[in-house]
């Protein structure tokens, strides 16, 4: 499986290579007052307004400062059944890499920090691991909340 | 896209044909002594028929021809256009489009009823006429034409005179289809030419089915002076020497004509020389007639509309990429601006200008004229009238008025529910309206008009009008007012659009269940309009629709609140002031403004969005109207007006009602565009929550 891996506060995660459409710097970002912090802001992309998510705060991270290798990750995703264009602001871009099926393994019901669903599973990389995402879960539909680390 | 299928450009086709045949039949019934309706439905029947046996609908042809034979008879004077006939038609006119849509459904029953009524309407001498007919595959039979050459030209003081040629072939237009050919070898060098002379030498075609004298008496007054020769040009043989002769004067036109009546026609010569058998000729000459009667019609056709079919989702394409580029321009001119070379800023005012026209001419393509979607409602309303036994007539107006399209196919269901109703609920009865002093027949009118930048659609019946009382009670009933509230009349109606209101005493299949109101309202609102009822003058009620003129790109006025952009529709705007800093400071305990002795509350933007940064020092407040009421939003600055090309939101965002869209600007970064009507509300519960907790 290809795999574009990026950095999450220290963490490496990946996403499937294919759903990926560009990888953008840092663009002037449009706030939107009252919506759900995780897709608080709203991008241009080529014309197109595109909403910006912010996966750290679906993760239960720390909002942190943009840096120089802060990006934004455009990806298009099925949302309620429908091809949806979204931005995801991601602290480092590192590559994109093969993952082999056999180095996969299925998500640990414990030793993990985050929601089980909205993982994939976990590829080996070298030494380190990958934790594959599960987009169309993050954007599933249902309470937006902030906070959906496991308790 | 199946722009291949010649079956699938048929369906468009006859869809198009059979609302004209809906059309026509419609009027035929308001007035059945009109001839062109007649011939203008019987034409539709015919192509209809012709090009769907062309393209395999062989039973909807079949069907089709029986309708056809019987409005032939109506065309020969031999069959009355009755109310009866017309109904039938329109029954078989439904049963013609199911088969050409739904081609497997099975419609035999139907075909049966109507066909039989329409044999014992037409009688057994239709229905042997249009057996033979049958017999004879293309069946009828063009009026005779003729095409008439005629040549002429005029006394060279033919003008002083007082004659002009113009008239003269105005008149030769209105005998039939004519082609004009203007020779001008005769015309001097400009500096000779004097003006009062008339040097031209027309050369015209005339197909007409106007005798030969018809022709004449139009050159009456001028052929002693004018040089003119009308010739009958033979379509089995080649009369152009004989033309050509008469041209010169070498041979008196008199002599030519005996010459070519005196010649049998070139099938007769041949069938003498034993080449043809006489039937094939004669079924040659058939064909030729309908290739020219064919020729002349798809001319007419050219000529009406000269417009072309294009796929909706092209034009949604090409309104993208002008969205694209009047963005594209906003940057181009702000660099200019801040860039300061006089050279660069002249391109981006001509860019600038470009752009605006463009945008102004794509935004007309998709503009439809509402008459389309009006046309589709004088069926429903003779269906409705006939269904309830009431009479209605629909009387509409400003069929020209133009809307995007995509509003126009919107707005479909919301009018078919506004109309429903007043037919159902508005329009009384016969015996009620003779009982309260009316006109038996009850009159639905459908009106569209501009008013600025909104187009306003008002569904106007003369019925019984609101009744009070009731509505009052229902609301009452439902829960949505507290029992013996005194509501003015507008808020009052406005319950009408509540979900699950209906006053009507008794369900109906055409309305009553309570759906219908709130569904309008919602689809109005979908489409950025509103909707309001009220009485209407003289009595009856007026549903008022008003829309934008556009779903897709708006005048805006750009503001500033904190370090976010934002846009106000211009329309919207009523003006713009300062936040007095003694307004500014009392407004902890009360948010009013004085506006010319108008009571104005105002709400803090920044609040509401929780804006971070502190306030600007001159915080100015944009004056919005909305319906009746007029609320100030303060925001820290008004940046200027802004052609807003208006993006949607995503699915992520769809919750939020205080934003109708995004828009961007010329930076590139994207405003939000405010939803006035929902911002306040939210204001409101803000407001709401905010005293609920200071009373805890």
């Amino acid at each position: 499986m290809e795999v574009l891996t990026l950095g999450l506060q220290g963490e490496i995660f990946a996403l499937e290579a294919d759903i990926v459409r560009e990888i953008l710097d840092l663009v002037p970002v449009t706030e939107v007052p009252n919506a759900p912090a995780f897709v608080g802001a709203v991008i241009n992309v080529r014309g197109r307004v595109v909403p910006l998510c912010d996966l750290r705060l679906k993760f239960g991270m720390e909002r942190s400062q943009s840096s120089r290798d802060t990006r934004i990750v455009v990806i298009e995703v099925l949302i309620d059944g429908e091809p949806t264009i979204v931005g995801l602001l991601v602290d480092k871009v590192y590559e994109v890499t093969e993952i082999t099926a056999d180095s996969m393994e299925a998500v640990p019901r414990i030793g993990l920090r985050w929601r089980p669903e909205f993982i994939r599973s976990v590829g080996k990389r070298g030494a380190d691991f990958v934790i594959v995402l599960d987009i169309e879960q993050i954007f599933a539909p249902g309470p937006q909340s902030n906070d959906l680390t496991a308790a | 896209m199946a722009a291949g299928d010649p079956a699938e450009t048929f369906r468009q086709e006859a869809q198009e044909l059979i609302e004209q045949l809906e059309h026509s039949l419609l009027d035929l019934e308001q007035t059945p002594t009109d001839r062109d309706l007649v011939d203008s439905a019987f034409r539709a029947l015919h192509t209809i028929k012709g090009s769907g046996a062309m393209f395999g609908f062989e039973a909807m042809a079949a069907f089709t021809h029986h309708v056809e034979s019987a409005f032939d008879q109506v065309r020969k004077g031999k069959l009355q256009p009755s109310p009866s006939l017309v109904g039938l038609a329109l029954e078989a006119q439904d049963i013609i489009r199911a088969m050409i849509l739904e081609p497997d459904c099975d419609l035999a029953d139907r075909q049966k009823t109507v066909l039989d009524q329409l044999a014992q309407l037409v009688g057994s001498a239709a229905d042997a006429a249009g057996q033979e007919a049958k017999a004879s595959a293309p069946a009828s039979q063009p009026a005779q034409k003729q095409r008439w050459r005629i040549t002429f030209s005029l006394a060279r003081d033919a003008m002083v005179m007082g004659i002009n040629a113009l008239l003269l072939l105005d008149e030769l237009r209105s005998l039939g289809h004519c082609t004009v050919t203007a020779l001008t070898d005769a015309v001097p060098p400009l500096a000779e030419i004097d003006a009062e002379s008339s040097y031209l030498r027309w050369d015209v075609v005339l197909t007409t089915d106007a005798p030969r004298s018809a022709i004449d008496d139009v050159f009456i007054f001028v052929q002693d002076d004018a040089n003119l020769s009308i010739t009958a040009i033979d379509l089995s043989t080649e009369g152009r020497l004989g033309e050509i002769l008469v041209d010169r004067g070498e041979v008196p036109r008199r002599v030519v004509e005996e010459m070519v009546a005196s010649r049998p026609p070139l099938g007769e010569l041949l069938v003498e020389a034993g080449q043809v058998a006489p039937e094939a000729v004669k079924s040659a000459l058939a064909e030729q007639k309908h290739l020219i009667r064919d020729q002349a019609d798809s001319a007419k056709e050219a000529k009406a509309a000269s417009s072309i079919r294009v796929p909706a989702e092209r034009l949604d394409e090409l309104m993208d990429r002008v969205g694209e580029l009047v963005i594209v321009q906003a940057r181009l001119k702000q660099q200019a601006n801040s860039n300061g070379d006089p050279l660069i800023k002249a391109v981006a005012e001509e860019m600038e200008r470009l752009t605006s026209e463009l945008r102004d001419t794509t935004m007309s393509i998709r503009m439809v004229p509402i008459g389309s979607l009006f046309s589709r409602f004088r069926r429903l309303v003779h269906d409705l009238s006939r269904d309830l036994g009431k009479k209605v007539s629909l009387v509409t107006t400003g069929e020209e008025t133009e809307l995007d399209k995509t509003v126009i196919e919107r707005l479909n269901d919301p009018l078919v529910h506004l109309i429903r109703n007043s037919i159902d609920h508005g329009v009384e009865g016969t015996a009620e309206r003779l009982a309260a002093g009316k006109t038996g027949e009850g009159e639905v009118r459908l009106e569209a008009y501009h008013s600025g930048a909104q187009v306003v659609i008002s569904v106007k019946d003369d019925g019984r009008g609101l009744d009070r009382v009731r509505i009052q009670a229902k609301a009452e009933e439902n829960g949505l007012i507290p029992p013996g509230a005194k509501l003015p009349d507008d808020e009052l109606f406005q319950m009408i659009f509540q979900p699950g209101f209906s006053t009507a005493k008794e369900v109906t299949n055409v309305s009553g269940r309570g759906v219908g109101m709130d569904v309008v309202k919602r689809g109005i609102e979908s489409l950025r309009g509103t909707v309001d009822i009220g009485p209407r003058s003289g009595g009856g009620t007026e549903v008022t629709v008003r829309l934008p003129l556009t779903l897709a790109i708006i005048d805006g006025l750009l503001v500033r609140i904190g370090h976010g952009r934002y846009v106000i529709p211009l329309p919207t705007v009523e003006e713009c002031v300062e936040l007095s800093l003694a307004d500014d400071a009392r407004s902890s305990g009360r948010s009013f403004l004085n506006i010319r002795g108008e009571l104005v509350p105002f709400i803090r933007l920044r609040d509401l969005f929780a804006s971070p940064l502190p306030a600007d020092p001159y915080q100015k407040v944009v004056i919005v109207s909305l319906g009746e009421c007029r609320v100030g939003l303060v925001v820290d600055q008004v940046i200027g007006d802004h052609q807003t090309v208006i993006k949607s939101l995503s699915k992520l965002h769809s919750n939020i009602k205080a934003f109708s869209g995004a828009t961007i600007l010329g930076d590139g970064s994207v405003a939000l565009i405010l939803d006035i009507e929902h911002l306040i509300e939210w204001a409101q519960e803000q407001t709401d929550v905010a005293m609920l907790e200071a009373g805890e």
